[in-house]
């Protein structure tokens, strides 16, 4: 498989902090990693500077062979990434709908009618046609992240990144999510997710990072993590979240 | 008093000079209102902008202009582009119109209020919305005009509306400089005849049947704001076509 995302060098400081320290990692077409770690560690600060959302300081990320800039973060986001929020961040003031064919009308310029037809598709997939027509707020917090994962999908991007997307949802809602995730792992679309759903990790996962303190520590594949891992923060790090 | 109050001749007076004084006056301070509405609204807009923007001279240019123009009378404004606005400009004896006068008073001075109603409005949605809209490939312009800029609206809207209503009050500060304004017309009538009840009562409520309607309309979209709509129904139609 090609290598669709090379992160070589990659530092993030927030001041004197540094929150990402000289990472090298490469997921690669189809891959699905999934990125752990303590609160802190700087998961989001990774997964976020894939879609330059936050400037690295220093060191490249590399989209499909094009290093990803200030200049083109614009282009790279339409053509190949997505993004999964922890606070779903669904466009209140838009239909279900609304929120969906969006991106596809103005950015990619779909007719309005392509771009229903392969919302409704998109919202099938997640399970919530018959919502289409609502606003955000009147459905369950499981539902509206189940909308933004069909958002992401209907622009039909190649990678798609979820940071924590089932941490800000009530337990009942968690596995409706995860089953959507599950589901869409089937395809072959680069998923990169930061999330402590080890059951999830273990179903999906081709390989799994493990972050401490700005540094990935530890790689492998879910088995690895579950059966012998290495590193002692690892270990204790894995205690605290499997009962 | 009381009795001056009642004297029918006063009210005939009045009547007399409404169409020279009260009807002239009256359309000078609609239309100076009305412009510099549009002048506040657009300098509102773009310093709003500037003191959200992520360059700090940006953002400090913006400051200066609000807290400047909050910061001192508006009556002392008017005077100043009335008596020395000229000077600056070369001294050549120039004096601006009292329309011009009247729209840049009014104009720059809400304009620093209604910046900081832009302001707020955009600081009140989330982060998360202009995170969501750049990960899918907005630009900052298209971001916040189909994106923050509709839910900003929301929310600015009823505070626009109260400051629509205080910019046509404060256009009577024009009287001070001979503003050929309601308020001047009635001061110079008051004062020439000393029919003082009669001359303030109708320019209070001239200025009333302006203002009335604004507060209503604040009021309104008060009201509006605070619903939040449940299901596009048109939609279901487009849906089946698209579907089928
Ligand atoms: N915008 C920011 N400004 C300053 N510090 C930040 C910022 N974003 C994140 N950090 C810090 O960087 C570290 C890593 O953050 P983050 O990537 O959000 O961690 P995680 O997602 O693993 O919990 C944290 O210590 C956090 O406080
Ligand atoms: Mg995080």
């Amino acid at each position: 498989m090609a290598d669709f995302v090379k992160i070589e060098h990659l530092s993030k400081n927030f001041g004197d902090f540094e929150a990402l320290k000289d990472i090298d990692l490469t997921v690669k077409e189809g891959e699905k990693l999934v990125i752990i770690g303590p609160s802190g560690s700087g998961k989001s600060t990774l997964i976020r500077c894939m879609n330059y959302l936050e400037e690295p300081t220093s060191g490249t990320v590399t989209i499909e062979g094009e290093v990803l800039s200030r200049k083109n973060r614009r282009e790279l986001a339409k053509k190949y990434s997505a993004m999964v929020f922890q606070q779903f961040n669904l466009y209140p003031h838009l239909t279900v709908l609304e929120n969906l064919i969006l991106a596809p009308m103005k950015l990619q310029h779909v007719s309005r009618k392509d771009a229903v037809a392969e919302a409704m598709k998109c919202l099938k997939r997640v399970g919530l046609e018959e919502k289409a027509y609502m606003y955000p707020n009147q459905l369950s917090g499981g539902q509206q992240q189940r909308v933004a994962i069909a958002r992401a999908l209907c622009t039909r991007q190649k990678l798609i990144l979820f940071d924590e997307p089932t941490s800000a949802l009530d337990p009942e809602m968690v596995q409706e999510v995860l089953n959507v995730m599950i589901e869409l792992a089937k395809d072959n679309i680069t998923m990169v997710v930061v999330t402590h759903e080890m059951g999830f990790a273990r179903q999906v996962a081709d390989r799994v990072i493990f972050l401490h303190r700005g540094q990935i520590i530890e790689e492998g594949t879910p088995e690895h993590f579950f059966t012998n891992p290495e590193n002692d923060r690892t270990k204790e790090f894995l205690s605290k979240i499997i009962h | 008093m009381l009795k001056g109050l009642f004297d029918l001749k006063r009210w005939t007076a009045l009547i007399e000079v409404i169409p020279e004084n009260y009807i002239p006056g009256f359309l000078m301070t609609l239309r100076t209102a009305l412009a510099g509405l549009l002048l506040a609204l657009i300098l509102g807009v773009i310093f709003g902008l500037m003191s959200t923007s992520h360059n700090k001279i940006l953002r400090a240019i913006s400051r200066v202009y609000v807290e400047f123009f909050q910061n001192t009378p508006l009556a002392l404004q008017v005077v100043f582009y009335y008596s020395c606005l000229p000077i600056l400009l070369g001294g050549t004896g120039f004096r601006m119109p009292k329309f011009i006068l009247g729209m840049m008073g009014v104009g720059i001075y809400h304009g620093a209020y209604i910046s900081e109603v832009i302001r707020t409005g955009i600081e009140a949605v989330p982060r998360g919305q202009s995170e969501a809209a750049q990960s899918q490939g907005f630009s900052y312009l298209q971001t916040m005009a189909w994106i923050i800029f509709p839910q900003t609206l929301k929310i600015i809207l009823p505070p626009l509306a109260n400051q629509a209503l205080n910019l046509v009050k404060n256009t009577s500060a024009l009287a001070l400089v001979a503003g050929m304004d309601l308020m001047y017309y009635t001061d110079s009538w008051a004062t020439s005849r000393g029919y003082f009840a009669q001359a303030y009562f109708f320019s209070a409520l001239l200025y009333f049947i302006m203002c009335y309607p604004l507060a209503r309309l604040a009021r309104y979209l008060e009201i509006k704001a605070i619903r939040q709509p449940v299901a596009k129904a048109s939609l279901r139609k487009e849906i089946e076509e698209a579907v089928s």
